[in-house]
C-alpha cells in the first residue's frame, strides 16, 4: 500500500475521521517514505518505534471519534536544537552527538499533547550559525527540488533548519518546528518552497530550545500551507512559566475567513525600497512586483517606503550573535553534560580539550570574537553600540508600520544555490547575503512569513516575504492566505 | 562617622588603616534564585539540582518572587533607595563549580543603592565604653551561588556538588567606611541582627549562610590611600576581627620595612591565624559582562498602588519592617533604665534576649528589667561560658531563668546559690524547675534567726582569737567571723544579717 497522503492538516484530519486512513498506516507510509528519502538528508534521526507508539494510541482517539485536535495523528518533524526527551538532541554538532534530554521543549510538548506524532529530528548548521544546512557534522541537506539522488552537487536547503524544510517540502512531514534567529525559519523555507513562520518574539516558548541569540531566538513553523502554518501556531502559542520572555497575556487563537472572503480592501501595503538590494536575482523582483501588482489590483494600496537602517543589520547582528554565543557556548565544559576529552591532567585542560574537539571552526570563531566584543575596554564600542542600532533598527520598522500594515520583501535574493557554488564563500559572508531581508525582523521582534509563490525557469522555489508589527499575526497571515490562493503554489507539489 | 566617644585605637607611626566590607548573604527562601530546586542546607551530595543549575542546555532562568521580596526587605531596613527597574547580568568565568560558565548577578542595576549601617563597637571586657560607627551600603544585589568543588590530589580526582549551584544571594557592598577589625566585626554582628530579625538569611555563618570579603588598605595621614588587599570568604564574627587586623599589621609591618603592597586576592586561614595568598586568583580577570537576554527586567513598586499579583510592592514590604536592633537598644536604655552597655550586651544575642523579653513580659509579673538583666548577664552568662556552652544550646527555659531571678530578688537565695541552680539545671538540661531543685539540694538561705544565732554562738566559741582582736578594736575583724560563718552554712547566710546580730552579741 503506498497511497499518496493528502496535501493538507485539515484533508488529512478529515481522512482520519471518516476513518478512510488510520493514523498507524499514515506512520508507516511516513516513515517508509523518509527510508526512501534519506540520499536528502533531511532527518539526523527518525524515531520510528516512538512514532508508531503515538500513531497507536491516536489511532484510537480517533476510533473513539475523540481526537484531541486538527493535529491528531499528523507526522511533525523537529529541529535537532529542541530538547526531546529521550530522544537525542544534537544540534549537529559533535559537542552534542550523544545528548538525550530528560525533558521536552515546551513547544514540542504542545504539539505531542495536540496529537501530533513526532518522526523524527531534523538536520541543521551546528547550533544554528549558518544559512545553507551545510555546516552539520552529518552532512549537508539536499534541496527536495532538485536532489538526484548520488549526484554529488545539488541545490542546498538554506538554513539553518534545512532539514524541517525539506521534511516538509518531500511530503514527509505536515508540518516541522524550525527556529528563527536571523531567517533561519524562513530562509529554508523559501528555497525548498514551504510557508515559513517566524513569530513575534515572546509568543512562542524558547524553553528547550538550545540557544543561539537569546534576545532574538524564535521557534519557527514550517508548513506547506497558510492555514497548517496557523493551526500549528494556535497549538502552540502562548505564555509559558518556564520562559520569562514570554508575553504573559493568555494567547486567544486566530481563526481566517475562507480566502475566497478575504478582503484586502483599504490594506495599505509597503515595499521597503532598501530590499531593492545588489545581488537581487532578476526572477525575484519580477516575483515582488507581480505580488505588489495583484495586491494593489484587489483593492490594496502599495506605498515605497524606507528602512534606513536594514544594511545595518548585518553587523549589528554579527556582534550581538557572536557575543551570546560566546556566553551560551560557556556551558559546553565537558563537565555536567556533552562531549568530554579524554584529556584530564587538570580541570583546565579537560575544558580546553572538550571544547577544541566539541566545537567546529565556525562556532570556535564566533566564541573567540563574541568574547573580544564583551571584554571591558571593548564592550560600549561594540556591544553597547550594537544594541543602540538594533534599536534603530526597530524604530525603522515603528515608523513605517505607522505608514502602512503590512510590508512585502523578498525572502531570498534568489532561488536556491548550488551546493559547489555555496561553499565557495565562508559561513560569514554566506550569512550575510542569505540573511539580508530576513535577519531585520529578529532585530525588531516582529512576525514574519515566507511564503511560496512560483518556480524559477530552473523549476526552484521563488518565495517572497511579509511583515507585520508586533502581535500582527492575524493580519500576517490573512494576507498570507490571500496571496496563496492566488499563486496557487501547491499545484507544485503534484 | 564616630559618633560618640570611645575611639578605635591608633596604630604606630601615624598608619590609618581603611576597610570595606563586601557580604554575601543566602536569601532564607525554599527555593533557588532561579529555578524550583529545593535549598537545603547539607542534603545528599547532587540531590537538590534542577536541570537549570546543570545548565542542562535549553533550561531557563525564572526569577523566584520570594527571593526579590525579601530581598527588597533587607534593602529598606538598611535605608536603601530600591530600584524600580533592575536587571540581571552574566559574569563569565570557568571554574568546575559555575556549570553555566557564568553567575547570574545584578551588575548595571542591582536591585538597590545607597543605604546607611550604623552600628554600636563594643566589646564586653576589651572596650572601655561603646561607640557608634556607620558605613554607607553602596549596593544590595541579588545573584547566584556557585556550587562546590572537592579536589583528591591523591587521587587526582574533583568532585562537583551543585547543591548549592543557584542558591539565592544578597551581595552587600559597603563603602570603605571602617577603620579596624573590630568595627568590621560589629557591623557583620549588627548585620546579622537585623538579617535574622528580617528574616531573610539565617546568618549560619558556619555553613557559609553569610560570608564576608574584606578590602584593607592603609596609609599615612594626609597622603593617598595605599594599594588594597581582599581577604575573601571569613567564616566568623570573631575571624573578621582577626584576620583584618592581621592583615593591617601585614601590610604595615611590609611598608614599614619598605617594602610595596601589591593588590591581591587572600584566603584567612583561622587555624594558622594568618591570611595567605590565593594563587589561582593573581591574574586579573576580565568577567565579560553581559546582559542577562533571558529575563526581562525587574519592576518593584516604590510609590503609590500597584497590582500586587504582578510586582514586588516595596511599599507595602517597607510598612512592615519589624523592630530592629537599635531601635531595641534605645528603649531597653529609655524605658528600661539600662545602660547602653547592658542594651548591646542583651541585644547582641537573639536567644538572651527572647529570654529578657519572655521574662520581663510574663502576664502578672512585675521584674526588675535591671534585677533580670544583670542575671542573664553576670550568672547565666557567666555560667554557660564556665561550660563552654552557647546561649542557643542552653535548654533551660525563660520561665525558668524567671524563677531563679524572682529566688534571688525574693532573697530566697543568693548570686552563689543562684549559680549551683543553673548548672544543676543545665545539667539535667531544664527538666526540673529550679525552686525544686533548690528544695532537694537544700540550697536555700537560711532566715530562722535561731539557727543563725547558734552559728553566730559558734563562730565566736570557735574564734577566740578573732574575736579578742575585735574586741580590742579591730572592727574588720567581724567580717572575718561573718565569713566563718557563710562557710559552714555554705554560703546560704546573710552576710548583713550574721554581721548585724555578731555585733549585737559582741557587745
Amino acid at each position: 500500500m503506498n497511497r499518496r497522503l493528502p496535501l493538507k492538516l485539515k484533508e488529512l484530519s478529515e481522512c482520519f475521521r471518516t476513518q478512510t486512513l488510520d493514523p498507524v498506516s499514515a506512520t508507516e507510509q511516513i516513515l517508509q517514505l523518509a527510508n526512501r528519502l534519506q540520499h536528502l538528508n533531511a532527518f539526523i534521526r527518525t524515531s520510528p518505534e516512538k512514532a508508531l507508539a503515538q500513531a497507536e494510541k491516536s489511532s484510537t482517539r480517533h476510533k473513539t471519534g475523540k481526537p484531541l485536535s486538527l493535529l491528531d495523528g499528523a507526522p511533525i518533524a523537529v529541529k535537532d536544537n529542541f530538547c526531546t526527551k529521550g530522544i537525542h538532541t544534537t544540534c549537529a554538532a559533535r559537542m552534542l552527538e550523544n545528548f538525550v534530554p530528560t525533558y521536552n521543549a515546551t513547544v514540542y510538548e504542545r504539539l505531542a499533547r495536540n496529537g501530533a506524532i513526532l518522526v523524527g529530528k531534523t538536520n541543521m548548521d551546528q547550533y544554528g550559525m549558518g544559512s545553507g544546512t551545510v555546516d552539520s557534522i552529518f552532512g549537508p541537506t539536499k534541496n527536495y527540488w532538485d536532489a538526484v539522488e548520488g549526484e554529488s552537487d545539488f541545490r542546498i536547503a538554506g538554513g539553518s533548519s534545512g532539514g524541517s524544510a525539506v521534511a516538509v517540502a518531500s511530503g514527509i512531514c505536515f508540518a516541522a518546528l524550525g527556529s528563527d534567529t536571523g531567517g533561519s525559519t524562513r530562509n529554508p523555507a523559501s528555497y525548498c518552497g514551504v510557508v515559513g513562520f517566524k513569530p513575534t518574539y515572546g509568543l512562542l516558548s524558547r524553553y528547550g530550545l538550545i540557544p543561539l541569540v537569546n534576545s532574538m531566538d524564535v521557534p519557527g513553523i514550517l508548513t506547506r500551507t497558510v492555514d497548517d502554518c496557523l493551526a500549528v501556531f494556535n497549538a502552540i502559542a502562548g505564555p509559558d512559566d518556564r520562559d520569562s520572555t514570554t508575553i504573559k497575556t493568555f494567547f486567544k487563537p486566530i481563526s481566517l475567513p475562507d480566502a475566497s472572503k478575504i478582503c484586502l480592501k483599504g490594506l495599505k501595503v509597503g515595499i521597503p525600497i532598501e530590499y531593492h538590494c545588489e545581488g537581487l536575482s532578476d526572477e525575484v523582483l519580477t516575483t515582488w512586483t507581480k505580488v505588489a501588482d495583484m495586491l494593489e489590483d484587489a483593492g490594496a494600496s502599495v506605498h515605497p517606503v524606507s528602512l534606513p537602517y536594514t544594511s545595518a543589520s548585518i553587523f549589528v547582528y554579527s556582534i550581538l550573535n557572536q557575543c551570546e554565543v560566546a556566553s551560551n557556548m560557556a556551558r559546553y565544559d565537558g563537565i555536567e553534560f556533552g562531549h568530554r576529552s579524554d584529556e584530564d591532567a587538570s580541570t583546565e585542560q579537560l575544558y580546553a580539550k572538550s571544547r577544541a574537539e566539541g566545537f567546529n571552526g565556525v562556532v570556535k570563531n564566533r566564541i573567540l570574537s563574541g568574547n573580544f566584543f564583551l571584554l571591558r575596554k571593548n564592550y560600549d564600542k561594540y556591544f553597547e553600540k550594537a544594541l543602540k542600532v538594533r534599536r534603530l533598527i526597530a524604530n525603522d520598522f515603528d515608523r513605517a508600520f505607522q505608514e502602512v500594515d503590512i510590508l512585502l520583501t523578498p525572502t531570498t535574493l534568489s532561488d536556491a544555490p548550488r551546493y559547489s557554488e555555496f561553499i565557495q564563500s565562508n559561513n560569514r559572508d554566506q550569512c550575510a547575503v542569505q540573511d539580508f531581508c530576513t535577519q531585520p525582523a529578529n532585530m525588531g521582534g516582529i512576525p514574519a512569513l515566507s511564503l511560496p509563490i512560483r518556480l524559477s525557469e530552473q523549476r526552484l522555489p521563488i518565495s517572497l516575504q511579509l511583515m507585520a508589527p508586533n502581535f500582527s499575526e492575524k493580519r500576517l497571515f490573512k494576507v498570507a492566505k490571500w496571496i496563496e490562493e492566488q499563486v496557487k503554489f501547491e499545484t507544485n507539489y503534484n | 562617622a564616630t559618633k560618640a566617644a570611645g575611639k578605635p585605637a591608633t596604630r604606630p607611626n601615624r598608619w590609618k588603616s581603611v576597610i570595606g566590607l563586601e557580604v554575601h548573604a543566602q536569601i532564607q527562601t525554599n527555593s533557588k534564585l532561579f529555578s524550583g530546586a529545593e535549598v537545603a542546607f547539607s542534603s545528599p551530595i547532587n540531590s537538590c539540582v534542577s536541570l537549570f543549575d546543570a545548565s542542562i542546555p535549553g533550561t531557563l532562568p525564572v526569577l523566584n518572587r520570594k527571593c526579590v521580596e525579601l530581598g527588597v526587605r533587607t534593602a529598606l531596613a538598611l535605608g536603601c533607595k530600591v530600584n524600580s527597574v533592575s536587571m540581571f547580568d552574566r559574569k563569565h568565568y570557568f571554574y568546575a563549580d559555575l556549570p553555566a560558565g557564568y553567575q547570574i548577578t545584578q551588575q548595571r542595576a542591582p536591585l538597590a543603592r545607597g543605604g546607611l549601617l550604623s552600628f554600636p563597637v563594643f566589646v564586653p571586657g576589651v572596650s572601655r565604653k561603646p561607640y557608634y560607627k556607620s558605613a554607607r551600603l553602596h549596593q544590595l544585589q541579588l545573584e547566584q551561588d556557585s556550587g562546590k568543588s572537592l579536589h583528591d590530589p591523591v587521587e587526582r580526582k574533583s568532585l562537583v556538588d551543585l547543591n548549592r549551584a543557584g542558591v539565592p544571594l544578597m551581595e552587600l557592598v559597603f563603602e570603605p567606611d571602617l577603620e579596624t577589625g573590630e568595627e568590621a566585626a560589629a557591623l557583620v554582628k549588627e548585620l546579622i541582627l537585623i538579617l535574622t530579625r528580617l528574616g531573610s538569611c539565617s546568618c549560619r555563618m558556619e555553613e557559609g549562610a553569610l560570608r564576608v570579603d574584606a578590602n584593607i588598605s592603609v596609609h599615612k595621614e594626609n597622603t593617598p590611600l595605599g594599594t588594597r588587599t581582599e581577604v575573601k570568604n571569613i567564616g566568623s564574627v570573631r575571624a573578621v576581627a582577626q584576620a583584618i587586623e592581621f592583615e593591617i599589621e601585614r601590610q604595615i609591618g611590609i611598608l614599614d620595612g619598605g617594602g610595596k603592597i601589591f593588590n591581591e586576592t587572600r584566603a584567612w586561614d583561622a587555624a594558622g591565624r594568618q591570611t595567605i595568598a590565593m594563587r589561582d586568583k593573581e591574574v586579573v580577570q576580565d568577567y565579560r559582562f553581559m546582559p542577562e537576554p533571558n529575563l526581562p527586567p525587574l519592576h518593584v513598586n516604590v510609590d503609590g498602588e500597584c497590582d500586587a499579583d504582578v510586582v514586588v510592592d516595596a511599599v507595602h514590604i517597607g510598612s512592615s519592617l519589624p523592630e530592629l536592633p537599635e531601635e531595641t537598644r534605645r528603649q531597653i536604655v529609655e524605658i528600661h533604665n539600662l545602660t547602653p552597655e547592658m542594651a548591646i550586651i542583651l541585644v547582641n544575642d537573639i536567644t538572651l534576649y527572647n529570654h529578657f523579653r519572655t521574662i520581663l513580659d510574663e502576664p502578672g509579673k512585675a521584674r526588675s528589667p535591671k534585677a533580670v538583666a544583670n542575671f542573664l548577664i553576670n550568672e547565666l552568662l557567666t555560667i554557660l561560658n564556665k561550660n563552654k556552652i552557647d546561649i542557643e544550646e542552653c535548654r533551660i527555659p525563660s520561665t525558668h531563668l524567671a524563677e531563679v531571678t524572682d529566688m534571688l530578688e525574693g532573697n530566697i537565695i543568693n548570686a552563689y546559690l543562684a549559680r549551683l541552680i543553673v548548672q544543676e539545671a543545665l545539667d539535667g538540661e531544664g527538666r526540673e524547675s529550679p525552686a525544686l531543685l533548690a528544695q532537694r539540694n537544700d540550697w536555700l538561705m537560711i532566715t530562722d534567726t535561731e539557727r543563725i544565732e547558734a552559728m553566730c554562738k559558734d563562730a565566736i566559741k570557735n574564734n577566740p582569737k578573732v574575736v579578742e582582736k575585735y574586741r580590742k578594736g579591730k572592727e574588720k575583724m567581724l567580717y572575718a567571723l561573718a565569713g566563718e560563718i557563710a562557710k559552714v552554712s555554705e554560703q546560704k547566710v546573710d552576710m548583713a544579717k550574721s554581721v548585724d546580730l555578731l555585733k549585737n552579741m559582741l557587745k
